[in-house]
């Protein structure tokens, strides 16, 4: 008898649980609920995917799409896998899908792995945009483009050059061996070091540390064993160039190794004012979320249908063109943005 | 000794029968089912409910397997990098011009191999444990994984591929019908036949197992190709659902399935545990995953919330466990006296 | 008698396969060393015993762990929970002094480490399976504390920073830490009669608790310095790579128990060598450090590196067999 009243006491100790988490998001979704009922009319549900939580980046785009589906008074619906995997990313849109949203947006964790599910949604009448890392043409309507990847691979070679006066070895330090944004950029990186004014810099390896800290250190470290006169390391990835950045400043190696690349300000800002990496390279991931919030809505309101040529007032941004690219259809926010000593103050506790 | 262990079967009595673990799990997921359709609108509907089981099904097909294993007191800790390594296999073979069936043929095939190989260290070498051999085994299936197919994708399957994983048998989803058939195969497997007897009588007592004639090689060899194989229909379901696949999928796979196992009542000290239990618990992990995503639980409190019910299942389960204990020690210490 | 005849073996048994072990190590140097001149400079032989410190203070406490038959999954969650509150202290507080961070961390690890010995020890849960679930708790708890933010490097005190980079008495204080570590578990594992009972409770638990030891508290000895460890090993991660994050050492408990395997440690209990465990995290150790040095493609890592501890295990076993064969001939004699 007395294990039975042990094993009730803990069913009720799971169930408080489950009515706690029930309740914690039911709260949110009960104001939705009114106002269907008063209204007569459901409130637009528009979805966003990270690629994993807990991550800054992710974080601050999720905030800026949430802000625009505010403005357009829809509600957002916020999600990310604990890992960075497609497995997680497809029972999320599921999850969605039985929901009936209106639109996901998707940061994707591969180009080509979330088509199956993400057709399965097109059917449904759902709109799908990717932001960030996009998925391919056919399982998308529009993607939305932090920054041309031609001008963000070329645009690294320029600052390395520029730092090390065009000449000497330089490394990229990338993330994980698939990450399909960073693959992409570096073959930019390297057919813009095919010009002749290049000649002298010379592209010595492409190291992985799979935004892993501890292995982007051991491949930094190797890095600079490997190659004793290596002038700059390009890491286009947050942990990456912080990563970097570390070994350079507790090696006392400023000024003689140079690190640059894509990074967030907040991660970056010790290096960047102690000289390490004199300049860095990032877009607004706020701005990158409201952009993709403002083009969902637009999708779901039929002001555009995601083809070549359309126009959208994407609210404080002002007005978009969806373009062609290889592969589909984009909207692009603009370049990248320069992050130094001067600006490096105002940015680090913003993202 | 192994016939007294068989004989170790309880006599039947209605009070036994519902102390199950069994009734306990059906409670949580009519529990589950309760929670889920009062705080989402669009859980209680066919169609949610049917298209749940594809999200959560793939890697369950490892449950069978798993649930023989651990009932040996041994555990698989490399399924997640083989049915990574089959995957590519099978993807690979495909883009190079082998017809997509051989590609299906040759993917089960490594699977069980890898399986098989993980076995057969472990009965050559019997000092090893099966941790040790599966964590290096792990590390090297998906290493193998990565030198195939290194940064790229393969894919672009034929379109009747897709239908493992989104196909339909008469409304009801094709995982979900091929699961239910292999449950019942995997159930009788375990509770009806000889093998499934022996497995629980090593799982009891190996020792006394080995010297009452009972083949615990070929038995072990058998469970670890079975969870080989399993681990390669994960990876035609799981590849049929991406649409095409990379060296880093299924990753982490064997520490869910253990999870399930492990709600299932299977307790690794000495052959208890049913497979039906597990095989309500992959139904209890699935929906309450579904149910708290249809309501968009961050991914945290969905962490915190299976670690949770993980533990306090289990501790329910020991206190079943630990109540028969005594009954169980005497009878290992007699065994000692006779060996 | 036959108890004590084992235990001598064994004794022979450990000392050669540390040899072995260390052979396995010189050999492989010795391949890197020819195929890339730098990797036994100074300068890079620094850099491998500062990224190996951390993993063998996790490494010797996940041997006491091993030997009593238990296994710890929770670690790399533990380590990020314990480092992310160091750190989210310290932002909070910059005038900190480090060595409150450093014990505000070893707290976070210790309460960690005796839940899990609690439900091993009290309520009687697999290790392997109550680890599973702490580790989703804790990484989920991770998360939750640090509003899934990370914690940077120009939001921490440069007191707190130097943790890794200043040295004592000329060591890297990380290393520093590690040697203490090491010499303490020396003494503890072989001296006390706590550390022996640890040993007596692996090899044979029925008959262990028949003399008198209490294995309760053992269990809930070795789970807590285990979390303890973690939390230390946290707060010096976060110190070392100057950032917390919310997925910090997520599977790392793995890397932890390659060592410990490859040292020799039996995860059947009762078998381990501090020296064995600490020449076990060196072997990865040169690993990591030497694969990217030689130049050899990135993808093919992960392969070598299975492959590597696959031959190191099997080694270890057909040495062992070797060597009792060789006794039990000599027994005959």
């Amino acid at each position: 008898m007395k294990r039975w009243k042990l094993v009730s006491l803990l069913m009720v100790f799971v169930l408080t649980i489950l009515a706690a988490c029930g309740q914690e998001t039911g709260s949110g979704e009960s104001s939705e609920g009114n106002t269907s009922d008063g209204g007569g009319e459901a409130v637009t549900r528009h979805a966003i995917v990270f690629k994993s939580t807990g991550n800054p980046f992710g974080e601050k785009l999720m905030e800026g799409f949430e802000n625009a589906i505010e403005e357009v008074e829809g509600e957002a619906i916020l999600r990310a896998p604990e890992q960075p995997t497609v497995e997680g990313q497809i029972q999320i849109i599921e999850e969605l899908i039985s929901q009936q949203v209106a639109s996901i947006t998707i940061a994707a964790n591969d180009y080509d792995g979330l088509e199956p599910v993400l057709k399965k949604a097109i059917n449904k009448g759902i709109k799908v945009i990717s932001v960030d890392s996009a998925v391919n043409g056919d399982s998308r309507m529009v993607h939305v483009n932090q920054a041309d990847p031609e001008a963000i691979g070329r645009i690294q070679i320029q600052a390395t050059s520029e730092m090390i006066g065009g000449k000497g070895q330089i490394a990229v330090l990338s993330a994980t061996s698939q990450a399909s944004n960073q693959n992409l950029w570096i073959e930019w990186m390297k057919k813009e070091l095919e010009k002749p004014e290049y000649d002298k810099m010379e592209l010595v390896e492409v190291a992985y540390g799979d935004d892993l800290r501890d292995k982007s250190v051991s491949e930094t470290e190797a890095l600079l064993q490997s190659y004793p006169d290596l002038k700059a390391i390009i890491a286009p990835t947050t942990v990456g160039i912080a990563a970097a950045s570390k070994v350079i400043t507790d090696k006392g190696l400023q000024g003689e190794v140079v690190v640059t690349g894509l990074g967030l300000p907040s991660e970056m800002a010790e290096y960047i004012e102690n000289g390490v990496s004199p300049w860095m390279y990032l877009w607004n991931p706020i701005d990158l979320g409201y952009l993709a919030g403002r083009t969902a809505d637009a999708l779901v309101e039929e002001q555009i249908t995601g083809a070549e040529g359309d126009t959208f007032e994407a609210g404080d941004l002002g007005s978009y063109e969806v373009v062609k690219t290889e592969d589909g259809t984009e909207v692009l926010l603009g370049d990248p943005f320069e992050f130094n000593k001067d600006n490096i103050d105002e940015w680090k506790d913003v993202y | 000794m192994s016939t007294r262990i068989v004989s170790n079967i309880q006599k039947f009595t209605w009070k036994r029968f519902f102390l199950q673990w069994e009734w306990m799990l059906i409670a949580l997921l009519v529990i589950i089912f309760t929670i889920n359709s009062n705080i989402s609108p669009y859980f209680l509907n066919y169609t949610s409910i049917t298209d749940a089981t594809m999200t959560f099904l793939d890697k369950a097909f490892i449950v069978f397997p798993m649930v023989m294993i651990m009932i040996m007191r041994e555990i698989d800790i490399s399924v997640g990098s083989t049915a990574a390594l089959s995957s590519i296999v099978m993807a690979t073979l495909y883009n190079a011009g082998v017809p997509m069936v051989i590609a299906i043929v040759a993917c089960l095939l490594v699977g069980a191999l890898c399986g098989f190989f993980n076995g057969y260290l472990l009965v050559k070498y019997r000092e090893l444990s099966a941790v040790i051999v599966t964590l290096s085994t792990m590390i090297l299936y998906r290493g193998i994984a990565y030198m195939i197919l290194e940064d790229r994708s393969a894919g672009d399957f034929p379109d009747w591929f897709s239908y493992f994983g989104w196909g339909y048998v008469g409304g009801i989803p094709f995982i979900l019908c091929l699961f239910v058939v292999l449950a019942i195969g995997f159930v009788l497997l375990l509770q009806k036949t000889t093998i499934g007897r022996r497995i629980y009588a090593v799982g009891s007592n190996p020792k006394a197992s080995r010297f009452s004639g009972v083949k615990v090689d070929k038995i072990k060899l058998l469970v670890f190709t079975l969870a080989g194989l399993m681990a390669a229909i994960t990876a035609i379901f799981l590849t049929s659902r991406m649409g095409s696949t990379r060296p880093n999928v299924a990753n982490m796979y064997e520490l869910d399935v253990i999870a399930m196992v492990a709600l299932g009542g299977i307790s690794t000290v000495g052959g208890k545990g049913k497979m039906l239990g597990a095989v309500l618990a992959v139904f209890v992990i699935g929906y309450l995953q579904f149910g708290l995503g249809l309501i968009n639980i961050p991914a945290q409190m969905l962490l915190i919330v299976i670690g949770i019910l993980l533990i306090v299942s289990v501790t329910v389960t020991n206190f079943r466990v630990t109540r028969k204990a005594p009954q169980r020690k005497a009878k290992k210490n007699q065994a000692k006296k006779v060996s | 008698m036959s108890e004590m005849m084992k235990s001598i073996n064994l004794a022979k048994l450990g000392k050669f396969r540390e040899f072995g072990l260390l052979g396995f190590i010189v050999l492989l140097s010795i391949v890197i060393q020819l195929l890339n001149p730098a990797f036994l400079s100074p300068g890079n032989l620094t850099d491998l015993i500062k990224n190996t410190a951390i993993l063998s203070i996790l490494a010797l406490g996940m041997m006491l762990v091993l030997i009593t038959r238990g296994i710890d999954l929770s670690i790399g969650a533990t380590l990020a929970l314990s480092g992310m509150i160091a750190a989210l202290t310290v932002r909070a507080y910059p005038d900190l002094h480090p060595l409150l961070a450093i014990l505000i961390g070893i707290v976070v690890g210790v309460v960690c480490g005796a839940v899990l010995g609690l439900l091993v020890s009290k309520v009687g849960i697999l290790p392997i399976i109550a680890s599973l679930g702490l580790m989703n708790a804790f990484r989920g708890m991770t998360y939750w504390v640090s509003g899934r933010e990370w914690v940077s490097a120009y939001q921490m005190s440069d007191s707190f920073k130097h943790i890794a980079t200043s040295s004592i008495l000329g060591i890297n204080t990380l290393v520093f830490i590690a040697i203490i570590i090491f010499i303490f578990f020396n003494y503890f594992v072989n001296n006390t009669v706590t550390g022996r009972q640890i040993y007596a409770l692996g090899s044979n638990p029925d008959s262990a608790k028949i003399s008198g030891i209490n294995s309760d508290r053992i269990y809930m000895l070795v789970y807590t310095l285990m979390g303890g460890l973690s939390g230390l090993a946290g707060v010096l991660w976060v110190s070392k790579f100057a950032s917390a994050q919310g997925n910090t050492g997520s599977g790392y408990e793995l890397t932890v128990i390659a060592a410990c395997i490859l040292g020799g440690v039996s995860i059947n209990g009762g078998v381990g060598k501090v020296t064995g465990v600490l020449l076990g995290a060196v072997l990865l150790g040169v690993l990591d450090n030497g694969l990217p040095l030689i130049n050899v493609s990135p993808f093919w890592q992960m392969g070598i590196e299975g492959a590597i501890i696959l031959i190191a295990v099997l080694f270890n076993t057909i040495v062992k067999k070797t060597v009792e064969r060789n006794n039990l001939l000599r027994r005959v004699i």
